[in-house]
Order: structure tokens, then C-alpha cells, then sequence
């Protein structure tokens, strides 16, 4: 009998290696986890991806710039918006395009409404991935007025290739405005629900308060960006250091904090949802009269040279480096995409947690895979 | 630090460095046998602090393969670009940075995967999206039948 306890103790000393995924409900698509385990203590993650890669930055060199603007849709599905908006300013700085207020204006509504329906769906699963599924419910009931905003406006309601070089495609829909102003006095009722669901929740507080904490060395070190890096203090908000389309006209704050773990992960979350309701307050009656697009050239070339654009998406900050060599499509085009480099911290984050907790961490995160896999 | 300011210093760190003043940022071109010691110096160094590697790519130039550094100071918000190349297209080596900067571990290991370049001293160099039998997709002469479509 003795012995038997012995050889269990020992047992558990050893490294356990479980397979998380590629399918698996919480990882939120095709990310593979090798994780080391000890019982519970994850000792390593080793992440494998590459299971949706198109290879858009090698097809990005055999096509012309507006047909770019399609496939960064397709990179992280939940910015689809902002996305292309990268693309369209990186243009638009190489021909040095002066681009109309109204442009600039809707833009800058459309990339925060993309912001909070990011949020909400991120809420949503956020909630399941903890076992509260009634989250779930209220994230996708919320987005889908957003959608029903973007389906009105562009036709697309997730992948929406609004932007193209030079402006917009067409102009906004006549009730965009009521629409969007409705929306956003349902929004500020409900949105105290979600804290009061979630953030106040003893169960919640418990699994997420210490979890996975990043200090603001290491983020910094590992490049990590978007409300993900502000939670532990790293002021990287590219609407604030780099102004792009109509952010420095607007009146809104940076969400820092210096708590680093899950929890603060998932309160700087909540809290730019508030300051987008903000930002697009002050735009929403003020939209300038004007034209919706700037006539461009029917092919596209851009003079020799290179460029970095980056922009804000709802995960951090998207560049884009592209070379040109005088013709029609880039020589070369780098995404440096936010969720690929979120990727790497979660080993150095997760370690000698329990496996729980890394569901808890992977979700704080808020990867989507294909603009990992690209 | 502006960008004329941020050239003399570099020159002064090493006087035989190609400083280029591109439209949007200072340019630095680095011989690869040079790099590694002039990243650590501009990481540790008081006044550049260059602490943020926020995008790191692998260029094919057609003779040339090439890495491109964009670094970032979190303290001062100045930006500074390290190229650096080599002509070896069969075995084309570089020092590895991801001691200096963690994020460049896996940089590193997608420019290897896509383009072939090897970085020496890394901790990991494995395969990132694809498995081995494949080429290097991402090189100019990278021939694919049946995918792509040459007009």
C-alpha cells in the first residue's frame, strides 16, 4: 500500500505533455498549445501555428493595391475596418494624397465602432472561456446592432472593405447618424450590465486577480501592444503618440494601468469600449460636408521608396512596411500584425500557473488566429 | 533626439556606417558582422534606449537577402531603421537579437521559416508556419507550378 503512494508522488514529478487544439473551444480557432504539464502546473506552452496560413504577404506581391485592401479583411476578422484604413493611409502617404475632413471623420467613427464590437465579441467568449455563459448571450446580442449599423453603410457586416485608396467606397448610408447615436444611448445603458455581471463577480475576481501577470519590462521587451500592454502600464496607444485620421481632434484618454494581470487585462477592455462611445460622440454630429473619395489614378503606383504605417487595431498596433519599387504592386509588404506578437509572451506569462488559468490567460490575450497565421 | 541629432550619434559609435536620412526615418545600413554589437549598444546606451523592437522583416532584395530592424524608444519616441544584408543566397547567416529583444524570438523565427535566413545564437530556430519539405516562399525566386499564376 505504502509503495503504491510512493510510486504516485513520483509520478507527479514528472512532465505530462498535453495536446491544446487545434480544435479547441477555447483557444478561438486553429492555435495549437503544446503544453508541459506537472499535475496541474503548466511547466511550458509551445505554441504551433501556421494551420491557416495563406501567405498574404507573398500574394500581396502579385496584386494591385486596392485588391490589398480585400485580403487585410482578412487578417484579423474582428478590425476588418481598421485594417484596411493601414493600408489605404500607407498608400496615401507614399502618393501624398491630401485627404478630405468627411473621410477622415468617418473613418475615425467607423475604426471605433470596430473597436467596441471587437470588445463585446472578446467579452463574450472571454465569459464562456470562465464558465459564465450567459455573457455569451448579451456580447452577441449587443454586436449585432453594430453590425446591422455596418451591413446599412457598406453592405459587408464583419468583413467590411469600406476604405479604398483615396477615400471611401461609397458615402454613408442618410440614417448612419440616427442609427449610430441610437446605438450609442443603448450602449452607455447597457454597458454597466457587463461590469456588474462580470467584474464585480467573486468567481471572476478569483480567477483572474494575480493571474498571469506581465510587469511593463517585459512587455516592452516582448513588443506586446494594444490594451493588453496598457494594462501593465506601457503607454502605446497609437491614436495618442501618432495621431492618424481624425484622432487629434478628439477629446479622449489613454487607458493605463499597472495592475498586469488578467483582470487588468480585462478592465482596460472594458474601459476604452467607454472612451470609443467617447471619441465617437464628439464626431457623430460634426461629420464635414464634402466628398467621400478623392479621384485617384485607375492603376495605382506608388513612387519608389518605403514606408511604415501603423495604426491601432482592437489588439494593439498593426504596421504595415511596404517597399516600392515604382510599380503596381508592392516589391514587398510586411504586416507586423498585434496578435502575432501577443502570441509569443504566453509562455513567459503562463508558466507555473494551472491549466485552468491558461485558458483564463489565452482568453485575456484576445488572439484571433488568422492574423497570427496571416 | 531628431533624426539629425540621433545620425551624428550613430556615425559616432561607428564612423564606417552607412547613415541614410529617409523620408520617415533615420536608416541605418549595418554589415552583418557589426550588427549585433551596434543593437546591444543602442539598447544599453543612456541617451538612445532604443527598448522596443516593433517590427523586424527578412527582404528579399533579388541579389541580396536582407533584415530590417525598426527600433523605438519608449523614454525618448525616437525611431531608428538597422538594415543589414548579406549576399550569400545558399547559407545566409545573421546574429540573432532575441537576447536583447525577446519579441525578436519569434521575428526571427518567421523571417527564417519564409525566407531562409539563419540567425545564429538563437534560442529556438525551428520552422514557424510551415513544415520542412517546403522552400522559402517569400524569396524572389521561389518557383510554385501550380499556385502561382505568372501573366
Amino acid at each position: 500500500m505504502e509503495k503504491n503512494i510512493i510510486s504516485v508522488i513520483s509520478d507527479e514529478k514528472q512532465e505530462y505533455i498535453i495536446n491544446m487544439g487545434p480544435q479547441h473551444p477555447s483557444t478561438h480557432g486553429v492555435l495549437r498549445l503544446v503544453v508541459s504539464l506537472q499535475g496541474e502546473k503548466v511547466i511550458s506552452v509551445q505554441p504551433h501555428i501556421g494551420y491557416i496560413h495563406r501567405g498574404i504577404e507573398k500574394m500581396c506581391e502579385s496584386i494591385t493595391y486596392p485588391q490589398i485592401i480585400h485580403l487585410t479583411d482578412r487578417m484579423d476578422y474582428l478590425s476588418a475596418h481598421i485594417n484596411n484604413e493601414a493600408v489605404c493611409l500607407t498608400v496615401e502617404k507614399a502618393l501624398e494624397v491630401e485627404i478630405p475632413d468627411r473621410i477622415k471623420v468617418i473613418r475615425t467613427i467607423m475604426s471605433e465602432l470596430t473597436r467596441i464590437q471587437s470588445h463585446q465579441l472578446w467579452w463574450a467568449s472571454f465569459g464562456m472561456d470562465l464558465g459564465g455563459l450567459t455573457c455569451f448571450f448579451y456580447g452577441l446580442r449587443d454586436r449585432e446592432k453594430i453590425l446591422d449599423i455596418f451591413e446599412e453603410t457598406c453592405g459587408g457586416r464583419m468583413l467590411v472593405s469600406y476604405n479604398c485608396p483615396g477615400g471611401l467606397m461609397y458615402d454613408i448610408h442618410p440614417n448612419f447618424q440616427k442609427h449610430v447615436k441610437e446605438f450609442i444611448k443603448y450602449f452607455r445603458k447597457i454597458l454597466p450590465e457587463y461590469d456588474q455581471l462580470l467584474t464585480g463577480n467573486v468567481i471572476f475576481k478569483e480567477r483572474s486577480k494575480g493571474i498571469g501577470p506581465l510587469s511593463l519590462e517585459d512587455a516592452i521587451s516582448y513588443g506586446i501592444t494594444g490594451p493588453s500592454a496598457r494594462a501593465s502600464g506601457f503607454s502605446c496607444d497609437v491614436r495618442k503618440h501618432e495621431p492618424y485620421s481624425a484622432y487629434d481632434r478628439v477629446q479622449f484618454k489613454e487607458i493605463l494601468f499597472t495592475g498586469g494581470d488578467t483582470y487588468y487585462r480585462y478592465v482596460a477592455r472594458i474601459e476604452e469600449m467607454w472612451e470609443s462611445m467617447n471619441i465617437i460622440e464628439q464626431l457623430i454630429d460634426n461629420i464635414p460636408e464634402g466628398p467621400f473619395a478623392v479621384k485617384m489614378k485607375p492603376v495605382i503606383k506608388l513612387p519608389e521608396g518605403e514606408y511604415y504605417q501603423r495604426v491601432e487595431t482592437a489588439r494593439g498596433e498593426l504596421g504595415v512596411y511596404l517597399i516600392s519599387d515604382g510599380n503596381k504592386n508592392p516589391y514587398r509588404l510586411k504586416f507586423r500584425s498585434p496578435n502575432f506578437v501577443n502570441l509569443s509572451v504566453l509562455n513567459h506569462i503562463a508558466k507555473g500557473f494551472k491549466i485552468a488559468d491558461l485558458v483564463a490567460i489565452g482568453g485575456s490575450l484576445d488572439l484571433v488566429i488568422p492574423d497570427i497565421d496571416r | 533626439m531628431d533624426k539629425i541629432q540621433l545620425g551624428e550619434l550613430i556615425k559616432s559609435l561607428d564612423t564606417e556606417l552607412e547613415i541614410k536620412e529617409g523620408k520617415q526615418f533615420l536608416e541605418v545600413t549595418v554589415p552583418p558582422s557589426k550588427l549585433y554589437l551596434l543593437a546591444k549598444k543602442l539598447r544599453e546606451r543612456e541617451d538612445t534606449q532604443f527598448d522596443f523592437l516593433f517590427c523586424l522583416s527578412g527582404v528579399d532584395y533579388g541579389q541580396d537577402l536582407g533584415v530590417v530592424y525598426h527600433l523605438r524608444s519608449t523614454k525618448f519616441e525616437h525611431v531608428v531603421v538597422l538594415k543589414s544584408r548579406t549576399s550569400d543566397r545558399e547559407h545566409p547567416q545573421l546574429d540573432s537579437v532575441a537576447d536583447i529583444w525577446k519579441t525578436a524570438d519569434f521575428h526571427e523565427r518567421e523571417v527564417f521559416d519564409l525566407l531562409g535566413i539563419k540567425f545564429a545564437n538563437h534560442p529556438d530556430l525551428r520552422r514557424l508556419f510551415l513544415d520542412n519539405s517546403w522552400g522559402f516562399p517569400l524569396r524572389k525566386d521561389y518557383v510554385d507550378d501550380i499556385n502561382i499564376v505568372t501573366k
